[in-house]
Formats: C-alpha cells, sequence, structure tokens
C-alpha cells in the first residue's frame, strides 16, 4: 500500500512517541522503588529541611550571587569597552584578562582569593566578600564578551547620530550605545546569571560555618545530619530551579518583547 | 533670497543661520581619494544642494563638515568655528549643526520625544520641562506633534524622518546638513519629508542638502552644485544647472535621473 509524504511523516512520528513510551516504561519497571524511596529519595525527610533550605541556603545562594553579578557586570562593562578600547594596552589588558579567567576553573579562582589574596596581603575577608570578589572576577570575564558582542551589533550610526548632537564620546556610549547594547544581550546575560548562580555553590571550599552555607552545601551537610539517602541534595537541587526557571522565563519575556517591537 | 531671510527675520523664534566655508578639500581612503580639492562656499541663510552620481564623494563631503569623516587635507569653516583647527571643540561645534542622516538614526530605545529631548537634557544642560517644550514645538513644526510618545518602531519612514529633524533642530541648529534624506524612504511619503525641508529654507535656515530629488533642488535650492569622481564640474543657480548644464557629464547625469526610463542599456 502506497503512502503519501504526509501519511509517511505522520506514521514516524506515532513510531518515535512509541519508542519514548516503551523506554519510560522500562526505565520504571526496572528501578528498585524500594531501595530509592529508603535511600535516595525520602519524603519523609523532607520535612525537617525546612525552614532552613530557604533562610539559610537559597538566602545566601542568592546574596552570593548577587554580589557576584554585581562585580561581574560592572567589571564586565568595563572589561567590554577596554576590549574596544582604540588604546592598544586596555586592549591587551583587558584580552588577558578575559582568557585567563575564562580558562581556568572557578574553583581555583575561589582558593586563590579565599586563601591566596588574604595571605599575601595580609587581609581578612569574610565568606561573603569572598564569593563576591571571586564569583565577580569569573563572571567579568564572560560577561565582558557578551556585553562587546551587544555593543559592537548597536549600529554604527547610532554614535553618529549621538556626536552629530553635540554628545562626547562618553555621553553617546552612556545615554544611547550601552542601553541599547543591554537589550540585545538581555538574553545570554540570563545565561550567564543562571550560570553564576550554580558557580556559587564553590564557595563550599572555604569551610563554612552553617550560617554561612548556601543550598549545595546545606544538601551535603543534611546528608550527614539527617541520614536521610540523597534526599537533602536533591531538594538542594530543585531549589536551584526555583531561581533558574523563573530567570529564564523573564528572559523570554523580554526577549519575545523587543522581538515584538523590533518587527 | 534675501527676500527669504528678511521674511525669516519676521518670524518670532527665526532661525540664527550660520555660513559655511570649504577650502581645498581633500580625503582619501588609502590610495582612494574621495574628495580631490573641494572648495564651497554657503552663505547664511542659503540653501545649496549637492547632486551627482553616488561614489561622487556629496555624502563624505557632508560628512566632512560636521567632522563625522576627519578630512586629511584643507578646512572648514562652521559659523564662527574652524572645524578643522585641531584644537576646535568639536562638540560645541556639532550643537550649531544638526545632522539627518540617510536611515534616520532616531535612537530605537526612546520615544519621538526622548529622541528630541535626551541631547537637549544631556548637552545644553535643559531641564527636562525646557527640553519637552522645545521638543514639542519642532515636533509640531514637523507635523508630528500628535505621535510625540510613539517609539520609532511604531513610525513609518517618512515620519520617523521627520522626527530625525525634529531631533536636530531642538538643538537649536544655525546649519542644517542632510545626507540623502528621503532615498530611504517609501515613495508616498517622500513628499512629507520635503515640505517640512521647503519650510525650513523659508525660515531662513542654512542647508546643505545631499540628493536626487532634482525636483526639490529646482524648486528649493538657492544653488545646486555638481560632483563628480571627488571634484566639483559645475554649479551654479538651481534652474540653470539643471534646466540648462554647460559640462557634459552634468547633462549625462542629468539625463540619466531625469528620464530612466529612456535608457539604453548598449550605451
Amino acid at each position: 500500500m502506497a503512502m503519501t509524504a504526509r501519511q509517511r511523516a505522520r506514521v514516524s512520528l506515532y513510531v518515535q512517541a512509541g519508542i519514548f513510551v516503551v523506554a519510560m516504561v522500562a526505565l520504571i519497571l526496572a528501578t528498585d522503588w524500594e531501595t530509592i524511596s529508603t535511600s535516595v529519595f525520602n519524603f519523609g525527610k523532607i520535612g525537617p529541611m525546612f525552614p532552613d533550605i530557604i533562610l539559610v541556603g537559597l538566602k545566601n545562594t542568592l546574596i552570593y550571587t548577587a554580589l557576584g553579578f554585581m562585580v561581574g557586570l560592572s567589571g564586565g562593562l568595563l572589561l567590554a569597552l577596554m576590549k574596544l578600547s582604540s588604546f592598544p594596552l586596555y586592549r591587551w589588558l583587558a584580552t588577558g584578562y578575559i582568557e585567563f579567567f575564562r580558562g581556568i576553573p572557578a574553583l581555583l579562582v575561589f582558593i586563590a582569593f579565599g586563601y591566596g589574596v588574604p595571605l599575601a596581603f595580609g587581609v581578612s575577608w569574610n565568606v561573603t566578600v569572598v564569593a563576591m570578589i571571586s564569583l565577580g572576577m569569573v563572571a567579568a570575564a564572560y560577561i565582558a564578551e557578551t556585553l562587546r558582542a551587544g555593543l559592537q551589533a548597536v549600529p554604527k550610526g547610532q554614535m553618529e547620530a549621538a556626536r552629530s548632537l553635540g554628545m562626547p564620546q562618553w555621553r553617546a556610549m552612556i545615554s544611547i550605545v550601552i542601553p541599547q547594547a543591554f537589550r540585545i544581550v538581555l538574553p545570554p546575560l540570563t545565561n550567564e546569571v543562571i550560570l553564576l548562580t550554580k558557580d556559587s555553590s564553590l564557595i563550599y571550599v572555604l569551610g563554612l560555618t552553617a550560617s554561612q552555607y548556601e543550598l549545595t552545601k546545606f544538601g551535603r551537610d543534611g546528608i550527614s545530619s539527617l541520614g536521610a539517602g540523597l534526599t537533602p541534595l536533591l531538594v538542594a537541587g530543585a531549589f536551584y530551579l526555583v531561581i533558574t526557571i523563573p530567570l529564564s522565563l523573564l528572559a523570554r519575556k523580554f526577549e519575545s518583547r523587543s522581538a515584538r517591537t523590533k518587527r | 533670497m534675501n527676500d527669504v531671510v528678511q521674511n525669516a527675520d519676521d518670524r518670532s523664534g527665526a532661525v540664527k543661520a550660520a555660513g559655511v566655508s570649504i577650502t581645498d578639500l581633500r580625503k582619501s581612503y588609502g590610495s582612494n581619494e574621495v574628495l580631490k580639492g573641494i572648495s564651497l562656499e554657503v552663505k547664511p541663510g542659503e540653501v545649496v544642494c549637492l547632486i551627482g552620481p553616488s561614489g561622487s564623494g556629496k555624502s563624505t563631503l557632508l560628512r566632512c563638515v560636521n567632522l563625522l569623516e576627519q578630512p586629511n587635507v584643507g578646512s572648514v569653516h562652521v559659523g564662527g568655528f574652524e572645524a578643522t583647527d585641531p584644537d576646535v571643540d568639536i562638540d560645541k561645534m556639532r550643537r550649531k549643526v544638526g545632522m539627518v542622516f540617510q536611515q534616520f538614526n532616531l535612537f530605537p530605545h526612546l520615544s519621538a520625544l526622548g529622541n528630541c529631548t535626551i541631547s537637549q537634557t544631556k548637552v545644553l544642560k535643559r531641564s527636562q520641562a525646557d527640553a519637552s517644550a522645545v521638543a514639542m514645538r519642532n515636533l509640531e513644526r514637523v507635523g508630528l506633534g500628535h505621535l510625540s510618545d510613539r517609539f520609532p518602531d511604531e513610525l513609518s519612514g517618512g515620519q520617523q524622518q521627520r522626527v530625525a529633524i525634529a531631533r536636530a533642530l531642538s538643538m537649536d541648529p544655525e546649519l542644517m546638513l542632510f545626507d540623502e534624506p528621503t532615498s530611504a524612504l517609501d515613495p508616498e511619503t517622500v513628499g512629507d519629508v520635503l515640505a517640512v525641508m521647503r519650510n525650513l529654507a523659508k525660515e531662513g535656515m542654512t542647508m546643505l542638502v545631499v540628493t536626487h530629488e532634482m525636483g526639490f533642488a529646482r524648486e528649493v535650492a538657492d544653488r545646486v552644485v555638481f560632483m563628480d569622481g571627488g571634484v566639483v564640474v559645475e554649479e551654479g543657480v538651481a534652474e540653470q544647472v539643471i534646466s540648462a548644464p554647460t559640462h557634459a557629464r552634468t547633462k549625462e547625469f542629468l539625463r540619466r535621473v531625469l528620464d530612466p526610463t529612456h535608457i539604453d542599456i548598449a550605451e
């Protein structure tokens, strides 16, 4: 029996859906639910994690991320402008910084600012400051490249129009070019915040006191203190999604709005 | 032309007009010399149209006047400023020189009103209220007072170009530069923009206009300058240059522009 192209496509879709369902059923049947529910995910152990997972874990993750992002955004903007500068020294410095901090693991940066720098300069930084600087330094490298692309995506005519109205270069940058660049890079910038949120867990290398725990450390600590298998870690993981999914939705909303006005 | 200036003086808030003096201007991009020694005088209140084939250097010349392009040799005087003096306060000079671009270059993140106020508040340090009043006056002048809260992407090309003119006027310029202001427009919106420019000319504004609109040049320009290959080939009274050109190159160009449907491809 000959089928039209459309019929063949429909049958193919049914076959793909069928394979997916069979795979899911096989996975569910093969799972040892008895063991899972006692030593991996135990509903009974979720309750005792509240309210501290919110008041301590979530709160600290948000604080470390927000401070890191503030440093990263201002540093990233500075680096992006340096990279576009006509002065070669600025370009080299920015390129060197970006390549270095993008290239090494963020964990090393946390160790450097947690132990190395305080020793070298005889200062003592608390955990929040270390998180802010370490996250910010790494984020700045990534954000710089994103912002540079955004600044370059603003049409040259915008700068020319601003200069023609008598604006000095810096004023045209601040009032005309940078606001447009931010609109362009909003989606990738959201991505940076999401990465930053997860990287904030690296602060654990400093050895935190209980009130400084962020989500991941809070979850790991719960494994031993609650004896609940992996439950605390899985709940902590869910809380990351509580942060990142609304961010994604927000970004998508902005994206569709600017897409609509752009036509 | 004196009548025009006289008329302008009768109006309240008459335009203060500056002249332009260009002497032996040369501009190269690498080994490609785009302007090969241009001299041009524009008197205060005069309207001069620059015409010529694409690549003839008209736009480059215009952009040298407010230093969007840096000339290699020669001098440009605008009003009391020597634009080509390395020590000139270029931002101060540019406030006197309005520029209108082929692609409008409106600021997309600001409303029509915002486009017209931002440089007033940030550069001239006018209060928001003063700047808005000036902006509204100029938006009404170009017939768009009722669309002041629209964003550029909510306006047609012709409306955007009129906002761009209002934006430039809001800085109280003494000279207006137009770089092919109607070339990117749909044909039905060209007339609105030309009408605004015609009014501006009547008010006594000094205008230097790069254009392919021969009808506009003939009607509004005091003088027409024909450029080709980086030099001024012919200049004179608009009617004379357009209707009775003396140089072969001018004749050929005008024949192609004025009667594009009757060009033999074999030529």
